[in-house]
Formats: C-alpha cells, sequence, structure tokens
C-alpha cells in the first residue's frame, strides 16, 4: 500500500474543506437550523411527543442523518468527478497508486467531512432542544458507517457521472425522497399499516431507526436489521467499487 | 548504456475499431533525448498514455528501467513524470499545494526544500501561494512541469511542452531539458516542431497513423538535410544522360530537360565547378542554373504522405 499517496491525497481534499470551510460547513448549520424552526417549533408545538419523547428531540437523528447522507454522497461524487471534468484524472492514473488507494484517499476525506458536519449539527442541535445519548459508542459507530458508506455511493456515483446533472441525478431523485421517506421526521409507527410494510423496504429506514435507537433507546425496526442493513449497502457498494476497478470503467481509454 | 524503455509491438485499437497505434516499437537509451515528431492525431499522446497508465494497451509489451508498466506498475511509475499536453490544473489550489500533492502520490515524503529548489528553477518560486487561475497560460505550464519534477523522475515525458508558449518560455524550457539530461535523465517529448526537435533532440522518431516510420540520429538527419540540390535548366532536352558525366550520379528532373545534382554542402568540395565544365564538354547548352534545400521538414512530409499512400492502397 501507497500509505503516503493515500495520506497527499487525503491532505490535498480536506485543504479544499479548509478553503471552503463557508459552503462546507456554515451552510449545513444554517439549514438545519431552519429545520428546526419549522419543524421543530412551528409544527412540533402541536405535536407533543413521539413515543415518549418531544418531538424536537425526536427529529435530531433523523436531521443529523439526513445531511450526513446528502453530505456524504455530494462531498464524494463531487471529489472524484471535479478531477475527471478538469482533467486532473491523469495524476492519479499515471501515479503509483491502485484504485483502491485512490478510494481511500477520496472516501475517507468526504466521510470525515461528513462526519465533522454531523457532530456539527449535533451541537447546534443541542442550542435547541435537549438531547440524550443513551449509547454514545453506538451512536458514533452509527454515524461514521453511514458517511463511510453513503461516501462510497458518493464516489460510485462521481465516477458514473458524464455531467454536472448527472452528479445531481441520483441525490436529488432517490437518496432525497428515499431519506424523507425513512422516518427522519417521524415514527414509521405514525403510518397506515399498508405504508409501514412498504416503508421497510427503504434501506434509510434501518440506518435512521437504528441511529435514533442510539439516541433515545427506542427503534421503529430491531437493532440487528439496522446493523445488518448498513453492512449489507457497505457490501453493495464495495462490491460495486471493486467491479470498476477491475474494469477501469469510465476511467480509463 | 542501457535501455531505460522498450516498447515491443505497442497495438491500441478502441473500442469503436479505430486503430491508434498498429505495433509500435522504440527502444530508448538511459540519458537520451528523443523527439516524437508528427501530424496531429498520429498517435503521440496515445502513446505516452498508455506508457504512464493513463490509456490501456491491446497488445504488446512495455518496461520502463526493466519494470512492466502493467505487471509492475507501481516500480516503472516511480521513476516516470509526465508534462501533459493539456493544462490540467485545478485552478482554485495553491501551486504549492497541487505540486506537493504529485510528490505525494508518488509516495515520498512532503520535502519543501527539495519542492522550492524546482519552483526556483521554474521561476514560479514567487507564485508559491497563488492560486494557479490568477497564473498565466505560461506560468502554468511551468506549474504543470514542476508537478512533473516533483518525484525527481528518471524519465520525463513532454507531451508538446511548447505548443502556444511564447520564446522566451520555450528557451527557458529547452535549459531545463538539457539540464536533466546532464543529470541522467530520459527524456521523450512529442512536438510539431522540427526546429524544436532538432535543438534538443539526440534521436528523431517520426511517427504518423500509429506507426513509427523512423528513427534516426538528429546529426544524420541533419546530414541529410545537410543536402542540397542543383538544378539545371537544359536548352534541350536529353533522353539519356552522357556516359561522360556518369560519376556525377545526375538524375533527371520533372521534364527531361532538367537534370538534378545532389551535394554536400558541408564537404571540402562540391564538385559544382567541375560538373559545369564537363556539361558543356558533353555539349549541353544551360538555359538556367538553381538550387535548393531538401530540409528535414520536406523529409518530414514525404515520409508522412508515402505512408498515407500506402495506407490508401
Amino acid at each position: 500500500m501507497n500509505w503516503r499517496a493515500i495520506q497527499a491525497i487525503y491532505i490535498y481534499e480536506m485543504t479544499r474543506t479548509v478553503r471552503t470551510i463557508w459552503q462546507s460547513v456554515v451552510s449545513p448549520v444554517i439549514s438545519t437550523s431552519l429545520y428546526f424552526v419549522v419543524f421543530g417549533t412551528a409544527i412540533g408545538s402541536r405535536i407533543d411527543q413521539v413515543e415518549g419523547v418531544a418531538y424536537g428531540s425526536f427529529i435530531v437523528p433523523g436531521l443529523i442523518m439526513l445531511s450526513v447522507i446528502m453530505q456524504s454522497i455530494s462531498n464524494a461524487s463531487f471529489g472524484i468527478y471535479f478531477p475527471k471534468f478538469i482533467g486532473t484524472i491523469y495524476e492519479l492514473l499515471a501515479a503509483p497508486i491502485n484504485f483502491l488507494e485512490i478510494v481511500i484517499g477520496y472516501v475517507g476525506a468526504a466521510a470525515t467531512k461528513a462526519l465533522i458536519i454531523g457532530l456539527i449539527i449535533l451541537a447546534t442541535a443541542n442550542l435547541f432542544v435537549d438531547i440524550r445519548i443513551e449509547h454514545p459508542v453506538a451512536m458514533v459507530a452509527f454515524l461514521v458507517l453511514t458517511c463511510l458508506s453513503f461516501s462510497l455511493m458518493g464516489f460510485i456515483i462521481g465516477i458514473w457521472a458524464k455531467n454536472f446533472e448527472q452528479l445531481q441525478l441520483v441525490p436529488l431523485l432517490i437518496v432525497t425522497p428515499l431519506v424523507f421517506l425513512g422516518g427522519s421526521f417521524y415514527s414509521i409507527t405514525m403510518l397506515p399499516e399498508t405504508w409501514q410494510k412498504i416503508t421497510l423496504f427503504n434501506p434509510v429506514v434501518y440506518l435512521v431507526s437504528g441511529f435514533r435507537w442510539s439516541f433515545f433507546g427506542m427503534a421503529d425496526v430491531a437493532l440487528g436489521w439496522s446493523l445488518l442493513a448498513i453492512a449489507g449497502f457497505t457490501g453493495l457498494c464495495l462490491g460495486i467499487i471493486w467491479w470498476i476497478f477491475r474494469t477501469g470503467w469510465r476511467i480509463k481509454a | 548504456m542501457s535501455t531505460m524503455l522498450s516498447i515491443r509491438d505497442v497495438r491500441k485499437v478502441y473500442d469503436g475499431g479505430g486503430e491508434a497505434l498498429k505495433g509500435v516499437s522504440l527502444e530508448i537509451e538511459e540519458g537520451e533525448i528523443l523527439a516524437l515528431l508528427g501530424p496531429n492525431g498520429a498517435g503521440k499522446t496515445t502513446l505516452i498514455s498508455i506508457i504512464c497508465g493513463i490509456a490501456t494497451l491491446t497488445s504488446g509489451k512495455i518496461t520502463v528501467g526493466g519494470h512492466d508498466v502493467i505487471e509492475d506498475f507501481r516500480a516503472a511509475r516511480r521513476m516516470i513524470g509526465l508534462v501533459p499536453q493539456e493544462m490540467n490544473l485545478e485552478p482554485f489550489e495553491k501551486v504549492i499545494n497541487t505540486v506537493a500533492l504529485s510528490r505525494g502520490l508518488h509516495g515520498l515524503p512532503r520535502n519543501d526544500s527539495y519542492l522550492d529548489e524546482v519552483l526556483k528553477k521554474l521561476s514560479l518560486w514567487d507564485k508559491r501561494d497563488t492560486p494557479i487561475r490568477e497564473l498565466s497560460g505560461g506560468m502554468k505550464r511551468r506549474v504543470l512541469i514542476a508537478k512533473a519534477l516533483s518525484h525527481a523522475p528518471r524519465v520525463l515525458f513532454l507531451d508538446e511542452p511548447t505548443a502556444g508558449v511564447d520564446v522566451e518560455l520555450r528557451k527557458d524550457m529547452w535549459q531545463i531539458v538539457r539540464e536533466l539530461k546532464a543529470q541522467g535523465v530520459t527524456i521523450i517529448l512529442t512536438t510539431h516542431y522540427i526546429e524544436e526537435a532538432e535543438a534538443i533532440a539526440d534521436r528523431i522518431g517520426v511517427i504518423s497513423r500509429g506507426d513509427i516510420l523512423l528513427v534516426e540520429e538528429t546529426g544524420s538527419l541533419m546530414r541529410r538535410m545537410g543536402r542540397k540540390d542543383l538544378l539545371i535548366e537544359l536548352h534541350e532536352p536529353v533522353a539519356t544522360i552522357p556516359e561522360s558525366l556518369s560519376k556525377y550520379d545526375l538524375r533527371h528532373g520533372e521534364r527531361d530537360d532538367v537534370l538534378i545534382y545532389s551535394y554536400d554542402t558541408q564537404a571540402a568540395r562540391t564538385g559544382i565547378t567541375q560538373l559545369l565544365t564537363d556539361l558543356s564538354e558533353a555539349g549541353l547548352v544551360l538555359r538556367d542554373v538553381q538550387t535548393r534545400q531538401s530540409s528535414l521538414e520536406e523529409i518530414f512530409v514525404g515520409l508522412v504522405r508515402d505512408n498515407n499512400a500506402e495506407d490508401a492502397a
């Protein structure tokens, strides 16, 4: 393994984050605050409690998941798409590194950034509502795994995309609906029975449920299923990346 | 001297069926400067891209410093520096960061004193903290070179290094190439400009339509170029050249009343005076005399044209 190369990519990507600190960090904080104003205060004042948790607190894990998933995908997809777009990818291809090292560098940086944003949102949320975290270790583990798996997915999207429109397509058309319908702002037990069944096909439900369990000790689905879902999703992304690595798909002429 | 770069029967066929390289073979010695000369679309960049790992090859074998570029790609690529043709640089990044990235990608620890030296040599040192988008085109080209030199490569590829750069930068670039050669670096450059190949290359390879047509020492190509033709126009056409003039190796021009005598301008005696005397003794009357030079450009154009004609046939 060429660890120095991984380190170089990681530092280079993190430098970009620091350079664009305003867009990178401040905008998610502002948008999260807006969610709190709208959902927490305006709507939340009419919804008393969800399964014994104040609504304002109840949405915190879902909000963090929402931002972290979107951030992971956009960071990682942009991170690898941009060199393809401006042509600097030649340097990665001509360097003594393999595809796995490229993935670790880019996905590691994208996931780190998403994780930092997730923690900042948690801190911001703490200003608005009371938060208790019953299982802090599990909470961090869920957060890290989500950052990593969705950064892997973002990396795949970045390799696949041939233009900026395609780069936006998957996050907007697939991920946003899945996240919004994945119980970020409600408990799926609040849905009619048929919809509860359909919702179980949405992988994000398992992530949000498991993450919420780490906060409040209650979950929509069993914790085991949540762990299985995230492991399966990570495995799927790794499999696709392995295939891209074998074939040089959309990278090498 | 040992072989630094060995290219054996490399073919590249694109998915669409287009054949970019038709079995290219080439050996380059350590410390040599080779210029690949050829028109657009000849396959120069494709060949370099394959050697460097940017494109895949269809068949054939390439080694750099004895390392196979596919099986032992890490060892091979650690030796290679590449200056691409396109200005592929991230506009928002600072010069020093992008150069440091290149060094890191090659598995070397950051070494600011070495990088500063490279930047100074390329007159970039005062721009080290400038975002790339604020640099002029020539400066950007220098940044690409700095990136390629950041890991002290043993083989340097320069893909059209002086396309669209001003005279000053071109002279600077040639100077840098000579210094690198003095350090034993092997250099392969592609160019459209014959004068550039003449100025710095040890050998010149002419490539056209995916084929290497000729690889020759620059000196011997220059000697060919040093030859001149004397065109002798006669009053009357001569069907057969008189026996008494056989030692001059005369040949007919486009018409029967024109004879051509080739001679070496560098030689002590060109033989022109004696030829003119012998011509009048043979009873031939001159109407006009002129000379013309067969330039490397002509040799090059001729080669490419022959190659194209063969393809068409």
